[in-house]
């Protein structure tokens, strides 16, 4: 997305809609960009995102007092939100101690990557481009198959595919079903679901955006130069509804990446 | 007539889905009407819940923008 311009082509009047080519940025560097490994706007963008969280929380409690003023507040919330409500909540008093530093890196770079998505000037959700969600997700699947099988052996996969308690002759039937919901589905969702909120959300601003750029410059009559406005209105609220959907989609991605390492470390119980 | 069939693919997709997720937070309404201690249990199960109701909307949404004709 260009920061300052909108999608318009002027055809006779007619309205084109924006498409998915337009949230393209062209490369920074064209690193052999053929191959897609141009260095583009989004790869600044999470790596600003990396810088910009280790700079917060080493300024944020650098000099710690016991009655917090309002950054060392803030940072201990969402500290203790990824501690409480995602980690102890979900994993249980005996384990989730080692897995906070994973829960609350993983909630705090979904969290600023997605709300680049919102400032005016970046306004790229890098989530929005599907290599960057399959490779966190990839992350979190490796390690929580890898906690499995170090916890359980070789025998995890076993455990994991077979429920405890159904009659044999059931087997052929939901073991396969089984396979594809753990272990096929469960990492396509877990990118996809945040892949398409960053890109529907993304979509809906520039749609509502052109869309109102054309009735009020395009258009003679003036109901439709009106309705442009309220068109406008209704993009302010569709912001809003975006901003509390990045917040929510981040709290999400950590809550699953709880339930799914949490999962792995009990398959033995159920 | 202009248009395009994915739109009304997707039209016809949320329809299951803003379902669902009424019925996710009518059942949060009354869990926490009956017991209203129990809000902050059960705020996170319901929160994810919606998240999962509403993933297949939006990639019904998503679809119906990159699939071109």
């Amino acid at each position: 997305m260009t920061a300052f311009a909108l999608p318009m082509a002027s055809n006779d009047g007619a309205f084109i809609p924006p498409t998915i080519s337009d949230t393209h940025v062209p490369d920074i560097l064209p690193w052999m960009a053929e191959y897609g490994t141009g260095f583009g706007k989004q790869m600044l963008l999470v790596i600003l995102s990396v810088v910009l969280i280790t700079w917060f929380f080493t300024v944020a409690i650098r000099k710690p007092k016991l009655v917090p003023g309002r950054v060392q507040f803030f940072a201990e919330g969402v500290y203790s939100f990824t501690r409480n409500t995602v980690g102890r909540d979900i994993m249980g008093e005996k384990n989730f101690r080692p897995w906070v530093p994973l829960l609350f890196a993983v909630f705090t770079f979904v969290l600023l990557n997605n709300l680049f998505g919102a400032i005016p000037f970046l306004q790229i959700p890098s989530f929005s481009h599907a290599g960057s969600a399959y490779a966190i997700a990839a992350i979190i699947y490796f390690t929580w198959i890898g906690v499995g099988v170090q916890k359980h052996g070789i025998r995890y996969f076993k455990l994991a595919v077979v429920p405890t308690g159904v009659p044999g002759w059931i087997l052929p039937l939901l073991v396969p079903l089984e396979i594809i919901s753990n272990f096929i589905v469960r990492p396509l969702t877990h990118s996809l679901r945040l892949m398409a909120t960053m890109l529907a959300g993304h979509m809906i601003v520039v749609l509502a955006g052109s869309g109102a750029a054309y009735l009020i410059t395009q258009q003679d009559n003036i109901l439709l130069n009106a309705t442009g406005v309220a068109v406008i209105a209704g993009s302010v609220a569709m912001y809003g509804l975006e901003l509390l959907i990045m917040i929510l989609q981040a709290f999400v991605f950590t809550l699953l990446t709880a339930i799914y390492i949490q999962g792995s470390l009990d398959a033995d119980a159920h | 007539m202009h248009g395009s069939l994915n739109m009304i693919g997707y039209g016809l997709a949320a329809i299951g889905s803003a379902i669902g997720v009424g019925m996710i937070f009518a059942a949060y309404i009354n869990g926490v009407a009956r017991q209203p201690e129990a809000q902050r249990i059960l705020q996170p199960i319901a929160l994810l819940g919606f998240a999962l109701a509403e993933a297949l909307a939006i990639l019904g949404l998503v679809f119906a923008f990159v699939v071109g004709v």
